[in-house]
């Protein structure tokens, strides 16, 4: 009888008995998640299911993330097929008007030099003693995107999804206040007052419609690893421009993206166990990912400089900041830069089509690294 | 391979791919918008 009463009892302490050092402090790294995402305002709608999940998995005996907890039944149903980012694409394309980007397509390019950070920062991951995959897998943090640095991670390196993830979510977020020195400090007073004009409307409902079959078609053959990122953005944003499937895009911007962002957040949570979390390699993978996103501002103010030159002075250099994937905080930074400097410069439309070009920049460098790690044999 | 020809590699076709791929692109689009051009009537469509 005072067996069983103790061995009963044992079951309710176990919980405790059970705590590891590391626990209690990935606790405090969930709050200060939610905080951030509360009280901060900072990507709230990932950083709150995050921030739980996180917590959640930190709880020992609970076994959420063995097999057949309810964390890891979603975590293989969505991360371990790609199922999440790729359905959340789907929303993201429904979201974007490539618009601004097909009035001048020019910008295209800097949504290319807005990448270049990625493998700047893979080369430094390799430098630092990472893997190849890994390094591939940090480098993604400077697409600046969070579902392409979720597609490549979960592939390549699934054990630094929690880190991947949470840094580029946070860094994603922090673009306003990254962003900004690194512009002032690359370009001139006199750049950074270069009206360019109002963006006139001269795009066809034709174009807008065939921009993203075409670009499916071409990156799909250029980079066919890649396929499944760019297919679903451009599917995305071909209901949405279609005109006929209007349900189908509302939903893919709404009720799906959310649903699964949830699904999505609560996953990436689950992998922050502390016992493989909480190691100098985390912290390594967070100040790589910061120098990711300065290199690709660097890199995007520094093409746009060029650019400005190739053009005769009508390029104002401060747009090439609008080269990463953070749609559409990015582009409002630069307005905001621009007009500190000029109040009748108006950067934004020019922005936003540097911006959305990131966009597909961010996905198409992705495509561009995996066909390339498959045509070396590495994956 | 080692990881400094890996590295090398990687950020030179990389890069190099990513802006052959997007100007690619660009001048795609710059057909596309020349083939179909913008009509004025299509400003009441709200595409």
């Amino acid at each position: 009888m005072q067996e069983a009463i103790g061995s009963g009892l044992y079951g309710l302490v176990a919980g405790f008995l059970h705590v590891h050092w590391s626990n209690p402090v990935m606790v405090v790294v969930g709050l200060i998640l939610l905080y951030l995402g509360i009280k901060k305002d900072i990507e709230p709608v990932l950083l709150v299911p995050i921030g739980f999940g996180c917590i959640l998995v930190n709880i020992p005996l609970a076994g959420l993330m063995e097999k057949e907890g309810f964390l890891r039944v979603i975590y293989d149903a969505g991360i371990t097929t790609e199922l999440f980012p790729l359905l959340i694409f789907i929303g993201i394309g429904a979201m974007t008007d490539f618009g601004p980007l097909l009035e001048n397509p020019k910008i295209f390019l800097l949504g290319a030099a807005g990448q270049f950070g990625i493998f700047l920062t893979l080369s430094l991951a390799l430098a630092l003693g990472f893997t190849k995959l890994e390094a591939v897998s940090i480098g993604i943090i400077g697409a600046c995107d969070g579902p392409t640095a979720i597609y490549v991670t979960s592939q390549y390196a699934p054990h630094l999804l929690g880190a991947v993830s949470v840094a580029a979510y946070c860094y994603m977020s922090l673009v306003p206040m990254i962003q900004p020195p690194i512009m002032r400090w690359l370009t001139t007073k006199e750049e950074r007052m270069i009206n360019m004009g109002m963006v006139k409307t001269s795009v066809s409902s034709t174009t807008k419609i065939l921009f993203p079959l075409v670009v499916t078609v071409l990156g799909g053959l250029i980079a066919p690893k890649g396929l499944p990122l760019l297919a679903t953005i451009m599917l995305g944003n071909f209901m949405k421009e279609c005109g006929v499937v209007g349900r189908l895009a509302r939903a893919s911007e709404n009720e799906i993206a959310n649903i699964v962002t949830l699904l999505l957040g609560i996953s990436i949570g689950a992998t922050m166990d502390g016992r493989v979390f909480l190691t100098a390699q985390t912290l390594i993978i967070l100040v790589l990912g910061f120098v990711a996103i300065c290199l690709d501002t660097a890199c995007g103010v520094l093409f746009g400089k060029l650019m400005k030159v190739l053009t005769g002075g009508k390029v104002n250099p401060l747009i090439g900041a609008a080269g990463i994937s953070a749609y559409p905080m990015s582009a409002r930074v630069v307005q905001k830069e621009g007009q500190k400097y000029n109040r009748q410069n108006f950067l934004l439309m020019h922005a936003m089509g540097a911006n959305t070009g990131g966009q597909v920049g961010s996905v198409m460098a992705a495509a561009v690294m995996l066909s390339i790690l498959k045509g070396m044999g590495i994956i | 391979m080692d990881n400094w020809t890996f590295g090398i590699t990687m950020t030179v076709v990389g890069m190099g791919g990513t802006l052959l791929s997007l100007w690619i692109f660009s001048l795609l689009m710059s057909a596309l918008k020349r083939f179909f051009p913008y009509k004025e009537e299509e400003k009441g469509k709200g595409n």
